[in-house]
Order: structure tokens, then sequence, then C-alpha cells
């Protein structure tokens, strides 16, 4: 490329009108923008989000405090204490999670042989205060009871890759 | 007394209403500025721009300038309280002080004085102060930076601006805005000063402190530059300073350039559309070029944006003015008076 | 005329008030700020007499360029401006001495005040062919570029001379240093700095 074209380019500033040329034409595109609050974007079925502890279909609870998910728990978030129920089961008195120490590895959903702790779909539980985040058995079973139908259907659609 | 009621009362009243028929649309241009930039800045990026508060989010500026206004104003600790706290309505005074002279139609300014164009440059030149006294006075070091190189910068730029002005002077033959805008009558100063016309603009970009010569603020280098110590209605009037020179510069640009209040091609259907609604459309054009600008480059460096004032802008804009004059005596071109 | 007589003596109160403070501020930034504010009430006093353009080129040159390289140096400067002052007492005679003849020249120079014999013959410069009264650019610009054109040439020439003569002085070329050219760099083009090599298997390239 010759000299003079090269000056021709720089001095008529080619470069600079072809990338205003670039940013005006990206101006009439369709926006990507998922309108948060209103719209939400697909959430795979393996999600890893608020826990749950689950019942069987007839009502019973399905944790029976084998312990490992506290064992496993990198972060140290899960409490438990257990002793048996007057039926001779055995059960939790005691089901905490600290939720601002979770991390959300999914290693408690992993080690539980009964599918009891899940964690669900859910991502929205911000709180105000801390002790919010300080979730026992109750507050737990309740969100089981809440989310069951979105997690029996994730746990059905993941089936099949464990 | 009856004189002094006719001959200083009654003008100095008149001025007054006058200045809040100007002030008054030209702050909710501002509020409407800050909507459009990030409107322009989103879609340029496939984004959807602010659209919770009111119609199209509308209301947004407005709920931000409710925020800031409720917010503490903090002054730091070794901070000079005076300065501090002068700085930013230095600022913030001398963006609106300009728009005395800006003539909107024939004879619909403020003050139709004969040196209008002086007027302007001097005024711009101000704007220095606010910044630098900012830095110096927030007692912080990324302060003081910021300052020092948005003071270096606007000093380099101006003296490009001086030259087009002058060449702008030249095909005019007259100081004085209106008169400036009356000698476009038959072509836009934009066509035959096309190269004048570009370096403005560039210079204006950086007379501003927007991208992509934004040095002063710096967000990634230096927080925020000069008024990183600056919050609530203090960091507001900055805010709205910066962004009615931004205006205010885009006035310039189309009374010296685009032919002020000046129909294009001065024929029936162009016509028929008032003055001042043509002048307005303009700034809104160069303004859209200011957003557009900021959505496409990214930042200069610093010795870049120094070399392109002093070594590109200056010895550019010097050999236009010699030419531009040689070839109006050559033809015999200027214009008489 | 009662407005503007106020107007004068308001400006030239403030002036006169701000240039005892500049020399009496303790802080040096605000001894510039000072000396801003009298600039901005001389060129008021400009206006008052009817010389804007006089009054703008103030504004533009010396507000808008020079006093912002006062203000650069000073807040840069990091010198302990108390110690300075130390040796107030000491210099106080020498400075009074000064500051006396300076005094005793003004005077000299006030009272043997004389408006030029040719005044009157200039003053028609003022009014066009027409009789219309000049704009005071305009009626400058006359005088400047005819009666004064050699002195308004040798003036700028030797402000270049300054600008050429700091220049000079601060210029140094420095070998090692590796410097960017950019035009080299934007007349770079593909085809001269990338090379696309089929590489057969195993074999390699050089």
């Amino acid at each position: 490329m010759g000299l003079l074209e090269r000056a021709t380019r720089s001095l008529l500033l080619t470069e600079l009108l072809s990338g205003l040329g670039l940013t005006f034409r990206y101006m009439f595109k369709r926006p990507v923008t998922v309108n948060y609050p209103y719209e939400k974007g697909p959430l795979s079925p393996r999600f890893r989000g608020e826990h749950v502890l689950r019942r069987y279909p007839n009502g019973e609870e399905r944790c029976i405090a084998c312990k490992l998910c506290e064992a496993i728990c990198p972060a140290l978030a899960i409490t438990i204490e257990a002793e048996p129920r007057e039926d001779g089961s055995r059960r939790t008195t005691r089901y905490d999670i600290d939720m601002t120490k979770c991390i959300y590895c999914g290693y408690c959903q992993e080690a539980c042989p009964v599918d009891a702790i899940v964690e669900g779909p859910n991502f929205e539980f911000a709180t105000e205060t801390h002790e919010e985040l300080l979730y026992d058995k109750e507050k737990l079973m309740a969100n089981g009871d809440r989310w069951e139908a979105e997690i029996a259907k994730n746990l059905a659609l993941d089936a099949p890759y464990r | 007394m009856a004189n002094f009621w006719t001959g200083y009362a009654w003008p100095t009243v008149i001025t007054a209403i006058e200045v809040v028929i100007v002030v008054v649309p030209l702050l909710l241009a501002i509020a409407m500025l800050t909507y459009a930039e990030r409107k322009v800045l989103a879609f340029s990026q496939l984004r959807k721009g602010p659209n919770v508060v009111g119609p199209f989010g509308l209301l947004q500026p407005f709920a931000d300038g409710l925020k800031l206004l409720v917010k503490e104003t903090i002054v730091p600790s070794g901070a000079n309280r005076v300065v501090f706290v002068v700085a930013p309505l230095i600022t913030f005074t001398l963006a609106l002080v300009a728009w005395a002279v800006i003539p909107f139609d024939p004879g619909v300014v403020i003050a139709n004085i004969n040196v209008g164009i002086l007027y302007l440059f001097a005024i711009s030149s101000l704007g220095v102060y606010g910044i630098i006294l900012a830095g110096w006075a927030s007692n912080s070091r990324y302060a003081f930076l910021g300052a020092l190189r948005s003071a270096a910068q606007m000093v380099s730029y101006e003296v490009a601006i001086g030259f087009v002005l002058v060449t702008v002077l030249l095909c005019a033959g007259s100081l004085n805005l209106t008169e400036i805008v009356e000698a476009q009558r038959h072509i836009w100063f934009a066509i035959p000063l096309l190269p004048m016309f570009v370096i403005f603009f560039i210079s204006a970009l950086a007379e501003t402190g927007r991208a992509p010569f934004d040095l002063p603020e710096g967000e990634t280098e230096i927080v925020a530059g000069y008024f990183v110590e600056y919050s609530s209605m203090t960091f507001a009037l900055f805010y709205l300073g910066e962004y009615g020179n931004m205006i205010l510069m885009s006035a310039m640009t189309s009374v010296l350039f685009l032919g002020g209040w000046l129909a294009p091609f001065g024929v029936a259907p162009f016509t028929w559309v008032p003055g001042p609604i043509w002048f307005a459309l303009k700034i809104a054009f160069v303004l859209f070029c200011f957003l557009w600008v900021r959505a496409t480059f990214p930042r200069f460096r610093y010795d870049q944006l120094m070399r392109l004032g002093w070594k590109v802008f200056l010895p550019f804009s010097l050999l236009w003015l010699v030419l531009t004059a040689g070839v109006l005596t050559a033809a015999g071109w200027l214009p008489q008076r | 005329m009662i407005v503007q007589a106020i107007l004068f003596y308001i400006f030239g109160t403030v002036a006169v008030a701000c240039g005892v403070l500049v020399v009496s501020a303790r802080n040096p930034v605000h001894s510039v700020l000072f000396l801003i504010l009298a600039f901005f009430n001389a060129a008021g006093l400009f206006i008052l007499i009817g010389a804007e353009f006089l009054a703008m080129i103030l504004v533009i040159v010396y507000v808008g360029a020079v006093a912002v390289l006062f203000l650069f140096v000073v807040m840069m400067l990091d010198i302990d401006f108390l110690q300075l002052r130390s040796g107030f007492v000491q210099y106080l005679p020498i400075g009074a001495l000064v500051g006396l003849i300076l005094l005793a020249e003004l005077i000299l120079v006030i009272g043997g005040w004389a408006v030029s014999p040719s005044v009157p013959t200039q003053a028609p410069v003022l009014t066009a062919a027409g009789g219309v009264a000049l704009s005071n650019t305009r009626a400058l610009g006359d005088i400047l570029y005819t009666r004064y054109l050699f002195g308004f040439q040798v003036a700028g020439l030797i402000l270049l001379v300054a600008m050429i003569g700091a220049i000079v002085l601060t210029l140094r070329h420095r070998a090692d240093v590796r410097r960017q050219s950019i035009s080299a760099q934007l007349a770079r083009r593909r085809a001269e700095t990338v090379e696309v090599v089929k590489v057969p298997l195993g074999a390699g390239s050089d």
C-alpha cells in the first residue's frame, strides 16, 4: 500500500469512522437485556440454590440424621443433633445451616443417601439481617414443602446423568 | 429617580426573567442529557438502559438528583473547606453563565455583546479553575493528580480551539455570535471548514473531559480524579456543570459551524420550522455525537493525548488558518464591514 | 451615571483589597486566588470604560492561562512558607526602601502625565467613514495593525524567541529510552508483520 493511500486514510479518519459506524449499527440491534425482576433467565436442573429438607410423599421427613452432610460440608455450615423419636426411628432434633457460611458447593446433597437435603432452584432469599440467614430445621422443612414440585422435577430431569 | 427606574431597575428585572427562561430549560436539558447518555450507551451495548422510573425511565435523572440531594455532604478532614465547597459552585456557575451570549434566534439573546465569541472563550478557559481547585482543596493524591491532568489537558486543547475560532472569525468578519450565524446564510461553515470543524469537535471533547479524553476522571487509574472526595450536592454540582459544559460546547459548535438557528438549505419546508427549534435540533445532534463517540472509542493514554493536542492539532489548525487567510485574501472574499 | 460610579468604586475597592490580600495571605494558593479575583475586577473596570475587548483578553490570557500556571507551580511547591516568612523583619528595611522608590517613581510619572497632543487627531479613527461608531475591537485593530505594526510585530517576535529559548533549554534527547513511534505503528500492515506458514507434519518450520 502506497504512502499516499496511507496518508489519505489517516487524514480522512476512515478507521475512526468505521468504528463509529459499527456502534451506530449496534444501536438498532435488539437489546439482550433480561429485565430481571420481571423476566428471568433459564436455570439448569442442577442449579444449586437455597437448601431445603424434603419429605416423603406420605409426609414423613426424609432425613435420618446420618450426619454425612455435616461431615462433608467444607464450610462447616451444617450443625445436626439427633435422638430417637417416640416410634424408635432415628431423627434430627436440630438441623441448622448457616447460610452465610455455606459456599453452595452441593456436597451435602451429593452425600445424602435419602435425597433429604437438596439445594433447590431458589436464589432470591436475600435478607436484611444476618440472623435471618441462620436457617433452622423448621425453616428448611418449610422450604421443602414450598419448593417440592420444582425440586422433584429437577431431580427427575437430572437422574439420567447420575 | 424616574431615570433610575427606566434606566437600570427595569432592564435588570427583564434580564432576570430572561435568565430564568434560559436556565430552567437548560437544567431540564442537562437532566435529559444524563438520561440520553445512559440510553445511547445502553443501546450501543445491546442493553436497555434505565427503564424503571417513570415511562421509559424518563424520571430516572430526577430520582438520581433527589438521591444526591438528600445525601450527606462530606468534607474530608484536612481539606480546605471554603475552596472545597466553592470549586463545584465555580464549575456549575460557569456552565450557566456562558449562555448569556448564545443567540437562539435573530435578536433573541440575553446579552448581544460585540465580543461574544471572546466571552465564550474566556468562560471556557475559566472552567479549569473549578477542577484544579477541587483537586487541590480535597487534600487527596488522586484528586490532585486528576486536577493536574485536567488542567494540562484543557490548557493544551484551548490553543487549538483558539485557532479554530480565529479561522471562523476570518470567514465571518465579526466577533458577535449573531453576526457569525448570519454570515452562514449561504453555506454553513462546517462545509468549507470541514477539517476545522472536526478539530473543534475533538477539542471540545477534550475540553469537556469527555471520552475518549476523560483522563481527568480516569475511573480505572485514579478512581474518579478531581471529584473523588465529593459527595451529595457538591458532587451533583460537578455533574451538572460537566453536562452543562457539554451542552454549551454543542451550542458553540452549532453557532460556529452548523449555522445556529438557520434552517438547512433555506427553502420552504425547512424554513417553516422556527429557528430556536432548528438550533435545539442541531445541539441535540452534536450531543448525540458526543455520546456516540463515548460509546465507540477507548480512553487515550496521557502522552498520546498531549501529542495529539500539541503535535497534530496545533500545527494543523495553524496551517489551516494561514491557508484560509491566504485563500480569502487572494480571492477577495474577506468579509467587508 | 450613578450606577456606573457605584460599580466603579466596588470594582476598584475589591481590586485594591485583593492586591493587599495577595501579599498578605498566609497560604500562597490563596494569594493566587486573590490575584485572579483582582484580574476579574480589572476586567470589570475595563468593561465600565467600554473596552470590552481588553476585558475579555485580560480574562482569557491572564486568568485563563497565566494564573493557571501560577496555581500549578504554587500547588506543586512543597515549601514551608512560615519559615520563608521568618526573615520578615530582617528584610523589612530594604523592602520598604524599594517600595518607597517605586512609589516616588509612580508619583513622578503621574505628576508629569500629559495627554499626547496627537490624541485629538486619533479620535476620528474611532468612527468609520460614515460616522458610525466602531466597536473597540475594530478600532484597536485599526491602530495596532497600521500605526503600531512594527512594535506589535517586534513584541510577537520577542515572545517567539522567549518560547524557543525555553524549549531549547529544557529539551533533552535521551538515547537510552525507547520511544513510541505512533505513525510507524499505524503504518504497519498485516502483510508486513504476519506470515502464515503451512507446516508439514513433523518437519517444523525454521
